[in-house]
């Protein structure tokens, strides 16, 4: 029988940590993504499944007790919002180096700096980019639904695992705060010590005397060294490319147009999509789920059919740069958002597709 | 009886009385010569080694001179960003309790960008230990002022000495968190000669006996001389040692038992 | 009083000449030598038959280069 709760995103993604097997959450409170730590403090999961949940002094040292987890080959977790995202950098760039598995959910609130508490998409840039120093990247996935907030915590444990590489869920403030119904998955067990040692051989659970002592560690003072690192960590994230894209498309089979947008920005969308269809308008939306990677032949091959692409963020712009570089300059790309906490309404979307691209 | 014996005949297994422990890597240290990190290197080894724990411990090294300290020590280990060892290594032993689970940090490391980490994790209590190698300045960089440097000491960063009253006071860190609740032990102790190492491996050894106890934190402050960074000779850094800095930061235990030594 | 004799074995090549040893002895056994090893350090040696195994100049080498041997007559 389906296991249905009405659920806010931030305490779907705890609770489908809990069921994903998590050995540990460490986290800090920011607004709006304080209730992932308060359900799990509330859940008490160490009582059932043994699992490990720590409010710890601050941001950094949380994403550093993920890395000291994650480095014993245990299924680890922190979540943020923006500022607290930021300050997290520099660990998730050691985690990366080091290449270790591990979960990170960032509800978006506006910015720069403190910014607002109200929803933003301001981070696409940090999360895609990288975020912290170095050449590295995050496999990021973008929820639209409270369902997806936790349908993604196992998936993301899943590819964080299968890469060796941090996972980022890059929801925002509307999917983190709002109540929907979501079906939860049944309990998967936390890893076994022995499936610690035959999975992630690479783990430190102690030196045994049938193999030489493991070391996680993101330096090499050898810069040949370092840079054939590097270079197996591009040769992780091409394989990404070629196997990891996700997205969706909605009414795309006969459009003119296309709408492309993540997150809540999609749900905004693809309601603008049926209002515009309504006014005769022939436009079709592409979402994103994964951002790294990002559906790049999907878009091109829409590029052939559609006259114009509008991306939507409530940003300033950002994932319209990777829309663009997706088309290849093959058709127009304009940008339409809002920002500072302010979420745009549909009938916006529709009026900037019909003055950016139609009239434009 | 003849007293006539060969260096052949002496150097027999049998007559070993000591040799480097198996728990060091046969690579040679990175550190300068006289520096004391080797030796505080070998100490911990070597109690791990009594302990028969090198499949139970898991350290954690540091941002600093020691950031390599995973190339000598012959157990598993992690490399921490600079400050963080304390984060990392409380996320070690929740989620492997039964692990003997231990940081190695210098000066600027624990007392400078990593001071948030530290006093939280020893104030949490957490079942780990902490080596603190203090030699009152950042040796890794270049000799550069740290939390620890003396007053009126030189460095590369305060080249007229410390000036206490735009330079600020050197924090004794130490004796700070041996005030906290979480923390069971706090000794000071050195390396530099046969006396001190031999206190400083019993120190460490019961920091790690009460970490299997569950007792809280145990700390092990180890004042360490730096020649190069205080440019000195290895034997004259070790006198300016006794003389400056023991004064300043004196040796011995400064909480047993969860109470403070008055 | 039984007497002991012991001896040292230095491990030339990762001896850094840092002189510790030498005022870690109390006999006086140990000396640098006028040589340098691969990378141009003085090393430790036994200079005279005095050493009586304590083990003082091993404990405190930072480099762990020292190996004591002792037996007793």
């Amino acid at each position: 029988m389906k296991e249905l709760r009405l659920m806010k995103g931030n305490e779907a993604v705890a609770e489908a940590a809990i069921r994903a097997g998590c050995d540990g959450y460490f986290g800090y409170p920011i607004t709006p993504q304080s209730e992932v730590m308060e359900y799990l403090m509330a859940e008490r999961p160490h009582e059932t499944s043994g699992m490990i949940v720590l409010q710890a002094e601050s941001e950094v040292a949380a994403i550093n007790m993920v890395y000291g987890g994650a480095s014993c080959g245990k299924k680890v977790m922190t979540s943020s919002s923006s500022p607290g995202i930021s300050l997290k950098q520099e660990g998730i760039s050691y985690i990366a180096g080091a290449e270790l598995p591990c979960l990170i959910v960032n509800v978006v609130r506006g910015g720069p700096g403190l910014g607002t508490i109200q929803p933003s998409q301001s981070d696409y840039f940090q999360s895609t980019k990288g975020g912290g120093h170095g050449d590295y990247r995050l496999l990021v996935l973008a929820p639209a639904s409270v369902q997806e907030m936790a349908d993604f915590a196992d998936l993301g444990f899943e590819l964080a695992f299968k890469y060796r590489n941090p996972v980022l869920i890059l929801s925002d403030g509307v999917i983190g705060q709002m109540m929907e119904k979501v079906e939860l998955k049944p309990h998967k067990p936390r890893f076994t010590d022995e499936e610690i040692r035959t999975n992630t051989p690479w783990a430190t659970y102690g030196k045994t005397p049938d193999r030489e002592r493991n070391i996680i560690t993101s330096l090499d003072l050898d810069s040949h060294k370092q840079e054939d690192h590097v270079t197996h960590l591009a040769e992780k994230y091409k394989a990404m490319e070629e196997n990891e894209v996700r997205y969706e498309e909605f009414q795309c089979e006969d459009a003119e147009y296309l709408i492309v947008a993540y997150g809540s920005s999609a749900r905004i969308s693809q309601k603008a999509v049926n209002i515009a269809r309504a006014k005769g308008i022939k436009v079709g939306l592409l979402r994103p789920i994964t951002l790294f990677p990002f559906p790049k032949k999907p878009l091109l091959n829409l590029s052939k059919q559609v006259k114009g692409i509008l991306s939507v963020e409530m940003s300033l712009g950002q994932m319209v740069e990777d829309v663009k570089l997706a088309v290849e300059c093959k058709v127009k790309v304009e940008h339409f958002g809002r920002y500072g906490g302010i979420i745009p309404t549909p009938d916006e979307v529709v009026a900037a597709l019909e003055q950016k691209i139609i009239g434009g | 009886m003849s007293d006539i014996i060969t260096k052949e005949q002496i150097r027999q297994p049998e007559n070993l009385v000591y040799t480097k422990t198996k728990l060091l890597t046969d690579k040679a240290l990175s550190y300068c010569p006289g520096c004391g990190h080797g030796t505080a290197h070998r100490i911990v080894m070597e109690v791990i080694e009594e302990l028969g724990a090198q499949a139970n411990t898991i350290g954690i090294a540091p941002v600093g001179c020691s950031v390599l300290a995973y190339e000598f020590m012959n157990i598993d280990m992690q490399q921490a960003a600079h400050g963080r060892a304390p984060a990392l290594a409380t996320a070690v032993k929740r989620l492997m309790p039964e692990k003997y689970v231990f940081t190695y940090q210098g000066d600027g490391d624990l007392a400078a960008i990593g001071t948030a980490e530290t006093i939280h994790a020893c104030n949490r209590g957490e079942n780990i230990t902490i080596i603190f190698i203090n030699n009152g300045i950042y040796g890794m960089t270049g000799g550069q002022m740290a939390p620890t440097t003396l007053p009126n000491m030189k460095a590369s960063t305060c080249p007229y000495g410390r000036d206490v009253k735009t330079m600020g006071n050197p924090l004794k860190i130490t004796e700070l968190i041996a005030q906290l609740p979480g923390v069971h032990y706090v000794t000071r102790q050195a390396v530099h000669t046969p006396g001190n190492v031999r206190r400083t491996k019993k120190a460490v050894r019961k920091a790690f006996d009460l970490q299997k106890e569950n007792k809280g934190l145990t700390f092990v402050e180890i004042v360490s001389n730096c020649n190069s960074g205080w440019k000195m000779t290895p034997v004259q850094s070790n006198k300016w040692m006794e003389e400056n800095m023991f004064p300043f930061y004196p040796l011995g235990d400064i909480k047993v038992d969860g109470q403070l030594v008055k | 009083m039984a007497k002991v004799k012991g001896d040292i074995v230095v491990d030339i090549e990762k001896c850094k000449g840092c002189e510790v040893c030498i005022t870690a002895c109390p006999n006086d056994v140990i000396a640098m030598s006028r040589n340098v090893n691969g990378k141009g350090y003085h090393y430790a040696e036994s200079v005279n038959e005095e050493c009586i195994g304590c083990a003082n100049c091993a404990i405190v080498c930072p480099d762990g280069v020292i190996t004591v041997y002792k037996v007793k007559l």
